[in-house]
């Protein structure tokens, strides 16, 4: 009998940004065909650490590089693979970003796309992995102040944590989805440091209040806010390019400015749900259960300006 | 871990012309295969890299019945193992396989 | 002169004692104990009401708190052992004998009971003959029911959990029996009434609202692709083949693969309206995009679950509703309706042997049985044709005129042959026998006997042993999907090769299913935020479900 594939949708377009593989976001964010890989799997460019540690190594060591188009655009791109030992920064994964983002200054792309997907650094090779963290972060002031912008994407299993959170950070512009976390302590260093009071990481929602998509996205710290889509990820990164800010100290200072601003408003609340009903947010409880058409719905009635820091 | 080796002969080539695919995710009870059209059409190897020691002679009925079924000659496929079931492997390895098979 | 009133004189003396602890019917939580001490007698048959799903907990409070200097040697039936409390009355010794059907996660300590000789087992009953056994020789002298709410005569509102309540009342109350409910709340008026006053004796007005378990819902964020490439096999293969309208699903990730394929790659295959319209099943959350698509027409439930209620009262032309709007359930019909109205159950297992025995015990749990082996068997009661019945039938094959034979429902084990730790599902011995020898039962605790499986569904194809003819081909059709299992192996593969030409045997690619599409974007509904939209917002998942 003849084999026909059947799909729910073919549209990789359609297909789930939480779901997907790194290579499959890329396949879907990019024009297609267009993604060509750099130190693609075929060249076993693996950890040198793992094997040390008794443990599995992956052919490209959880982070794929490469360059594409978008909507015809020349972009670089860089993904993790939050399955693999949770996306987390060792010594090739690491040096295959830094040389990405280093590359960009020579290639001059129209922006540099980061689909982050991390725990922070592999603990397994902590050295490499924080110097990595240290020379990604030097790198992307390096690609912005060549007028590059710099994206991220944020979407993934394993979130945006540790020092994937302050890579995020120095980011041009950041696209959340609801399933997208982003903070530097994960919930279970918070809990270990300072106490199940303080919080209880195995409460979901409330890790999902404090750290998910929907009130970076309302607390400003992320910049655009999807529906779990890969099709939605690659019309905000678009959109996103055209409105990265330059990196010059206006920027900078601009947003110094708003993060004491947000710090002497919300530096008292004690759970997300305060922060937003200061925001005029009339049913916090309601937030969390919100579709994003809702919730976009929400973002364009409060009274809060857009801000274009960074 | 335990690196494994495995060497076939087959009777054809697999069908199709890409050069490379690679399928899954290293991670607990998953794995991923990187396939390369690198051999001879009548030789088929296979370099495993698995977490879980001691299961040399499942691996090899997996690979066997793969090989029985499928005729992946040609193939070149190395695996890095998390320490997959053997039902996930060779979903998996079909898996791979499906992709090499289009044109 | 004979009395022949012996048994009502010692019920209105119970009610007598009991008086001083009552307000009419009503008595407050506080008084729970001196209540039951007063209505119950040394020997005595209880039904402590609890199964799978909602538990009297209130009640198996007060009961573990009587003294069993005056409470003792109780012979308890009930469906149940699921609480600490079930069991704490054995050791404290104020429960002696037991009979009963499930024990899910008590399973290991029930089993330690048995061993120390602590609990005097009668039998491990499937709920239906349990309930049957009510009305014949266990029937119960008090029952300890649990229900939403009750008036101050007794009505009572059992809500979306009615379950067993209206079995047990049955035999309790019309055999010179005492009948005590437990409610959240007393009211003026009760919703709707699913048990009428004069069936109940007391109420116990409770502490905190009866517990009930989330047993089916199966978060399809953990759904495995292995998990979709047998859903896949079984819709195209056994589903779409039988033209199977009528069934009941067991519950497990592999049924809820089904559940969230069917609007996705059962339509796709132009199944719609075709397969899978009548239910018996509990309400689960994973067939809602299933519903919400217009695949069912109805469905009838054992009892709810978590977080449906709203959903349901949305939904009175697929669900069975009350007057109030809320969700009827009723165990002992569901299980019939499963028994006699559908065409095929298909569940999971944790071993199978070699002739197709299938069992859940391992040596350290009893888990019992609950109502599997009542959906997972062909009944000889049957009298009504369908074509799947009848296409069953005649796989099965048989001597003599074709009027004459009767047909068969299809009973299809969906099993992986690898569990949990790479344990294996396929064994040449089921560990249930050695339970029985080490308790020394004279049966061996089986699921569902060899005799009533038709098919068996593993990744690596399906198995249709109707058209086994004999049983060393019955054996190898069984190697012949056992994947890499011992039993697998130690298959004679010429055999399952002339098997597989004879359509015993199916593996995906004869099946013309591709592996590329044993992906997670085939399912309808991936996390519960999925199937929260897909409610539109109606169901109300447990917080434990949810992440946001």
């Amino acid at each position: 009998m003849a084999l026909k594939p059947v799909t729910f949708s073919a549209d990789p377009g359609d297909q789930s940004w939480y779901e997907a593989s790194a290579r499959a976001r890329l396949a879907g964010l990019l024009d297609a065909e267009s993604f060509q890989e750099f130190i693609g799997p075929e060249q076993r460019m693996m950890s040198p650490h793992l094997p040390l540690f008794d443990l599995p190594r992956a052919f490209d060591d959880g982070m794929i590089v490469g360059r594409g188009r978008l909507d015809g655009q020349a972009v670089l791109a860089a993904a993790q693979e939050g399955r693999f030992m949770g996306g987390a920064f060792g010594e090739i994964h690491g040096a295959k970003l830094v040389g990405l983002l280093r590359a960009a200054l020579a290639e001059a792309p129209a922006a540099l796309l980061i689909l982050f997907d991390t725990g922070g650094v592999r603990l397994q090779e902590a050295n490499a992995g924080e110097t990595a963290i240290a020379e990604v972060m030097r790198a992307i002031a390096q690609v912005r102040a060549a007028g590059i912008p710099v994206i991220g994407l944020i979407g993934g299993r394993a979130g945006c944590y540790g020092g994937g959170g302050l890579i995020a950070g120095t980011c041009s512009r950041l696209v959340v989805s609801e399933s997208g976390r982003i903070s530097v302590s994960g919930p279970e260093v918070i809990e270990t440091n300072k106490g199940a009071e303080e919080f209880d990481s195995r409460d979901r929602a409330l890790v999902w209040r404090t750290m998910g998509g929907k009130h970076r996205r309302l607390l400003g710290g992320a910049d655009a806010f999807v529906g779990d889509t890969i099709g939605a990820f690659r019309d905000a990164a678009l959109t996103q390019i055209a409105k990265a800010p330059a990196f010059d100290l206006a920027t900078l200072e601009a947003e110094q400015a708003r993060l004491e601003a947000r710090l002497a408003r919300f530096g008292d609340c004690h759970d997300a749900t305060e922060v937003w009903g200061r925001l005029g947010v009339n049913d916090p409880d309601a937030v969390p259960g919100m579709t994003t058409e809702a919730f976009d719905a929400l973002l364009a009635r409060l009274p809060e300006a857009p801000h274009d820091a960074r | 871990m335990e690196k494994l080796n495995f060497r076939h002969s087959t009777t054809q080539a697999l069908p199709g012309t890409r050069r490379q695919a690679i399928v899954g995710v290293v991670a607990s009870g998953n794995l991923e295969v990187l396939l390369e059209r690198s051999l001879p059409p009548d030789e088929f190897t296979v370099e495993i890299d698995t977490a879980i020691d001691g299961f040399g002679d499942v691996w090899e009925a997996v690979v066997a019945d793969f090989v029985d079924r499928r005729q992946p000659g040609g193939l070149r496929i190395t695996i890095n193992d998390g320490g997959a079931r053997p039902d996930t492997v060779a979903l998996r390895l079909a898996q791979g396989a499906r992709l090499m098979e289009a044109m | 002169m004979t009395d022949w009133r012996q048994e009502r004189t010692a019920r209105d003396a119970r009610i007598a004692r009991a008086g001083p602890h009552a307000d009419g019917k009503v008595v407050p939580a506080a008084k729970a104990v001196d209540l039951l001490e007063a209505i119950l007698q040394p020997g005595d048959r209880v039904c402590l009401e609890g199964d799978n799903q909602k538990q009297a907990d209130c009640l198996a409070r007060a009961l573990s708190a009587c003294d069993p200097a005056r409470v003792h040697d109780l012979h308890m039936v009930q469906s149940g052992i699921v609480l600490p409390e079930h069991l704490d009355v054995f050791e404290q010794g104020i429960a002696r004998r037991l009979d009963y059907s499930y024990s899910g996660p008590q399973g290991a300590r029930i089993a330690k009971m048995l061993y120390g000789g602590q609990i005097e087992l009668g039998a491990v009953h499937t709920y239906l003959e349990l309930f049957a056994r009510y009305f014949i020789d266990l029937t119960p002298n008090v029952a300890l029911i649990a229900g939403v709410s009750a008036d101050r005569d007794g009505n009572l509102y059992t809500g979306p959990n009615t379950e067993d309540t209206p079995t047990v009342v049955e035999a309790t109350a019309f055999k010179n029996g005492v009948v005590v409910a437990q409610v959240n709340a007393i009211v003026d008026k009760v919703p709707r009434v699913d048990i009428p006053g004069d069936r109940i004796d007391f109420v116990v007005e409770a502490d905190r609202p009866f517990y009930v378990e989330p047993l089916f819902t199966r978060d399809p964020a953990a759904v495995t692709e292995t998990q979709i490439l047998m859903a896949m096999m079984a819709i195209k293969g056994i589903y779409a083949e039988y033209g199977i309208r009528r069934l009941n699903h067991g519950i497990g990730f592999g049924t809820a693969a089904i559940e969230l394929l069917l609007p996705t790659y059962a339509e796709r295959l132009g199944l719609k309206g075709r397969i899978a319209t009548h239910w018996a099943l509990n309400p689960h959350p994973s067939l809602i995009p299933a519903i919400e698509s217009g695949w069912v027409k109805q469905i009838h439930c054992f009892g709810s679950e978590v977080g449906m209620d709203r959903y349901i009262r949305a939904r009175p032309d697929v669900f069975f509703t009350g007057s109030d709007g809320s969700l009827r359930s009723n165990r002992a019909f569901c299980q019939t309706a499963g028994l006699y109205a559908c065409d095929l159950f298909i569940g999971s297992t944790l071993q199978i042997d070699l002739q197709g025995h299938s069992s859940t015990v391992t040596t350290n749990r009893v888990a019992g049985f609950g109502g599997a082996p009542n959906m997972g068997s062909d009944p000889h009661g049957r009298r009504h044709p369908s074509d799947t019945w009848m296409k069953a039938g005649r796989e099965a094959g048989g001597e003599g005129d074709p009027a004459l034979r009767r047909g068969r429902k299809l009973v299809v084990q969906l099993v992986e042959t690898f569990g949990d730790k790479l344990v294996p599902a396929f064994v040449e011995k089921l560990d249930a026998l050695e339970l029985a020898r080490k308790l020394k039962l004279e049966l061996a605790p089986v699921m569902i006997y060899a005799d009533d499986v038709t098919h068996i569904v593993t990744e690596e194809g399906i198995a249709n042993l109707l058209l086994c003819r004999t049983l060393d081909e019955r054996e190898q059709a069984i190697r012949g999907v056992a994947g890499y299992t011992e039993v697998g192996r130690g298959r004679d593969k010429a055999m399952v090769e002339r098997l597989r030409q004879r359509g015993i045997i199916r593996r995906p690619e004869d099946l013309g299913i591709e592996p590329l599409d044993a992906d997670r974007s085939l399912l309808a509904a991936k996390s519960i935020k999925d199937l929260v939209h897909w409610s539109g917002g109606l169901y109300e998942p447990p917080a434990k479900f949810r992440n946001w």
